[in-house]
């Protein structure tokens, strides 16, 4: 009864299909809801979100008084992806992320790839995560990016498109492992019977991972998670990686670099470090080569680094394949270095310094998504059909000013997945960022953040601009042949 | 282990402490009033007078009154020693050190801070006040429980316990003090009834009534002060306490008992030496109010050399890294 009156309002829904039946996979799910008596749902709902405050799952929001944390908000419906599905997605993303990987060698190499003029080196050159410094490093293994968090969304041709490619410092992979505790703690018997694949390997993947870079052939390499500290927003997951892996948790002051190598200080004196998993942006790693007036640094980091006495995940300069430009040259990245089609589709990109190009975005800004190439994070987007005639006219003029900082998409109708709504069940936008880890080999987490609008008709999922998350399955429906897992 | 770390465990530890602390003097507080004569008002002054906070007390509030003291006590987040500022620091250090400490503790410390920042929303809890401070207190225990059963007893749980009984000695030296400032009408008033009463209550306020009954039967304050300050079995005497903190900090440094390697061990191992060999006798012939006075004065430097040896770490290379004790 519960589903009964949900509408798909035209869009694709990842839990039903135009006709109104649930799709392959989400049947487990859609009778245990219609189960369940409406004020049983809401207790679950809100038991789940006292679960998360209690576990102090929170994330501080910036710009309003210091130390105000929230909750990231959660929605007990999951959503729903068959493994047949998923092991496109997976081959798609693991193309993306070694495709990506040899271009940010080639890049602070001997960049053939510009040499070739197959992406305009003026381009690469200017990107604001393209870092000089850089040039000329060896990281160990040749790996740059070793975790990312791609996201893709699903558009109303039922297609995946990769939206952006996060290869600096991707976050949102401890809400995936605390999501998974509180609904299988909600909804035993639905999971259950859904058969969905565990996350909770990636912990073990990335302190193998971590341990496979150490510098030196030690027997226990010692790793450490670099946080800037408890006022960051992404604090939260900071320490529970680190908890989770059961390594040291740093910060910037405990750092110091003796020899070129790096130590930190303890109880006992200074010890070595050979693994730094970095959750601090390349500027603010070590104000001898980057920003100076960092606070958070390391004095002599790089020259650690350099010397090849300490690893950094990610390697710094990656951000150079962050950039919202480069992104519309991923395909034909993909093409140059490993000479395959792209599996996973870029979104249709217009870049605003090129003329013809331009003309067409100043001319359809109501129906383009407007963004600066530099931001995340949903900062600094204009969506132009939900913006006002004038908020469209101040950001051409932005646009006319800076059009190297600028792309445009189409506006994507994005797919939606029901969503608890008071008492009944409303369509919100969702998108998926899934997690990548390059080390010895590629592994992809089965699932990933579900990011859900929670506002009505939204298109913005990120969590600074009022968005929330979903457990993410990945099932293996019992009338199809086995493939992953069941926990 | 990082230096850093420690000095937040350690803290952590002690904030919560001395939280559990402050509401055990004011419980006590409210219990003793009830059994007071008529003609002897109700003394809140004593509470702040011991805590060290009357400057500040005075600066925010006109009159000692039981709604301020206890609002001061307790919620008052302009009060560093409030039970509500405690617990916020306690949670900011647990926060810090999240991967250090149980999952188990790291949610106690958060429901604990969250209760009390509810109540200090609502307000009514002070309508049954000893339910509310009774909670605090479980709450506490519970926190100390989760730490000695969830948490691999190593050196990070070392530093917990250290900076747990020096908080606890130095909680335990205020609250014995609050007798000496509480005003009888009359000097008549000492040694009657009511004189049993406020040392029955001082027992109560650590929880040491049954167990002091068991060892002593007779309410005798001489007695109770050797319970109290140098019983070595009694969890919340200072005795105790001293002998757990140097247990703790010789386990951190692998030293032996008799020698010393740093400040920290031996500014706490003279204390603890001073306490093994006091009798009544000479606390008395101190004074008792001048001798916790002492005590308080110490414990600040063991707590100051506590930080100087393990949180301050110097900026050399391991190899050359040497204690040196003048």
């Amino acid at each position: 009864m519960r589903f009964d009156q949900y509408e798909t309002e035209g869009f694709f829904d990842e839990m039903f299909d135009p006709q109104g039946r649930p799709r392959p996979g989400t049947e487990a799910v859609v009778n245990r809801f219609n189960a369940l008596p409406l004020e049983e749902l809401k207790r679950r709902q809100q038991a789940a979100e006292k679960a998360l405050l209690q576990m102090g799952i929170t994330f501080s929001v910036y710009g309003e008084e210091q130390g105000t944390e929230r909750i990231f908000p959660f929605d007990i419906v999951p959503r729903i992806l068959t493994r047949g599905e998923w092991v496109g997605i997976e081959a798609g993303l693991k193309q993306r992320v070694q495709a990506l990987n040899l271009f940010i060698d080639d890049i602070y190499h001997d960049q053939k790839i510009l040499k070739d003029g197959i992406v305009p080196e003026e381009l690469v050159l200017s990107a604001a995560g393209f870092r000089p410094q850089c040039m000329g490093l060896r990281p160990a293994g040749g790996i740059w990016c070793h975790i990312t968090g791609t996201d893709l969304v699903r558009g109303g041709d039922g297609r995946m498109y990769v939206l952006e490619d996060n290869l600096r410092c991707p976050s949102g992979v401890s809400y995936v492992l605390q999501n998974r505790v509180v609904m299988k703690r909600s909804f035993p018997l639905a999971f259950d019977a859904a058969r969905v694949s565990p996350v909770s390997d990636y912990v073990n993947r990335l302190l193998e991972m971590l341990q496979f870079l150490a510098p030196s052939r030690r027997d226990k390499p010692v790793v450490a998670v670099w946080t800037p500290g408890i006022y960051n927003s992404a604090y939260f997951e900071h320490s529970f990686l680190a908890q989770q892996m059961g390594v040291e948790l740093v910060e910037g002051r405990d750092l110091v670099v003796v020899d070129d190598q790096v130590m930190m200080r303890t109880t006992t004196g200074l010890k070595p470090v050979d693994v730094l998993y970095r959750r601090i942006d390349d500027d603010f790693i070590d104000p001898e080569v980057f920003r100076a007036d960092s606070m958070l640094g390391v004095p002599g980091l790089m020259r650690a680094y350099r010397a090849g006495r300490v690893s950094l995940a990610n390697a710094p300069g990656t951000g150079v394949a962050d950039d919202k430009a480069v992104y519309a040259y991923v395909p034909a990245i993909i093409k140059y270095y490993l000479g395959e089609d792209p599996i996973l589709a870029n979104v249709e990109t217009y870049l605003c310094w090129r003329q013809e190009d331009l003309r067409y975005v100043l001319e359809h800004l109501d129906q383009l998504v407007v963004k600066k190439v530099g931001e995340s994070g949903g900062y600094g987007m204009l969506v132009g059909p939900h913006a006002s005639a004038r908020e469209r006219a101040e950001y051409a003029e932005q646009i006319k000013a800076n059009p190297r900082d600028f792309i445009a998409q189409p506006t994507l109708s994005l797919s939606r997945v029901p969503t608890l709504v008071d008492d009944h069940f409303e369509g919100r936008h969702v998108d998926l960022r899934p997690y990548i880890l390059y080390g010895e080999d590629i592994f992809v987490m089965p699932g990933g953040l579900t990011r859900v609008a929670l506002k009505k008709g939204s298109l913005v999922v990120n969590s600074s601009q009022g968005g929330g998350s979903k457990d993410t399955w990945v099932v293996d429906p019992p009338n199809l042949p086995q493939g992953g897992a069941s926990c | 282990m990082l230096s850093r770390v420690a000095e937040s465990i350690y803290w952590m530890a002690r904030y919560i402490e001395r939280a559990e602390n402050v509401a055990r003097i004011v419980d006590a507080n409210y219990h003793m009033i009830l059994d007071l004569p008529d003609g002897v008002g109700e003394q809140w002054e004593p509470l702040v007078v011991t805590s060290g906070d009357e400057e500040l007390f005075k600066q925010l509030y006109p009159a000692f009154t039981r709604e301020a003291v206890v609002q001061f006590l307790t919620f008052d987040t302009r009060n560093p020693n409030a039970i509500l500022t405690c617990l916020h620091m306690a949670r900011e250090n647990a926060r810090s050190v999240r991967e250090w400490i149980s999952s188990e503790m790291w949610q106690q410390v958060n429901t604990f801070y969250l209760m009390v920042k509810d109540a200090a929303r609502h307000g009514e809890v002070l309508e049954l006040p000893h339910e509310f401070f009774v909670e605090i207190m479980m709450s506490g225990h519970l926190f100390s429980g989760l730490c000695d059963n969830t948490m691999a007893h190593g050196e990070g749980w070392e530093f917990a316990r250290l900076g747990r009984m020096l908080e606890r000695a130095d909680k335990t030296t205020r609250i014995i003090d609050v007798k000496y400032f509480i005003l009888l009408p009359s000097l008549d008033y000492i040694g009657m009834p009511y004189d049993h009463i406020l040392w029955a209550s001082l027992l109560r306020s650590v929880s040491a009534f049954e167990m002091y009954r068991k060892r002593y039967g007779q309410i005798a304050p001489d007695n109770i002060i050797e319970f109290l300050v140098l019983d070595n079995q009694f969890p919340r005497a200072i005795h105790h306490c001293l002998i757990m903190a140097e247990l703790a900090l010789r386990n951190i440094s692998g030293t032996m008992r008799g020698r010393f390697t740093n400040h920290a061990e031996k500014s706490l191992g003279r204390l603890l030496a001073d306490l093994d060999y006091i009798q009544v006798d000479e606390i008395k012939s101190i004074g008792l109010h001048e001798f916790l006075d002492g005590i308080q004065t110490r414990l600040n430097q063991v707590g100051a050399a506590v930080s100087e040896t393990f949180f301050a770490v110097p900026l050399v290379a391991p190899a050359e890294q040497k204690q040196e004790i003048e």
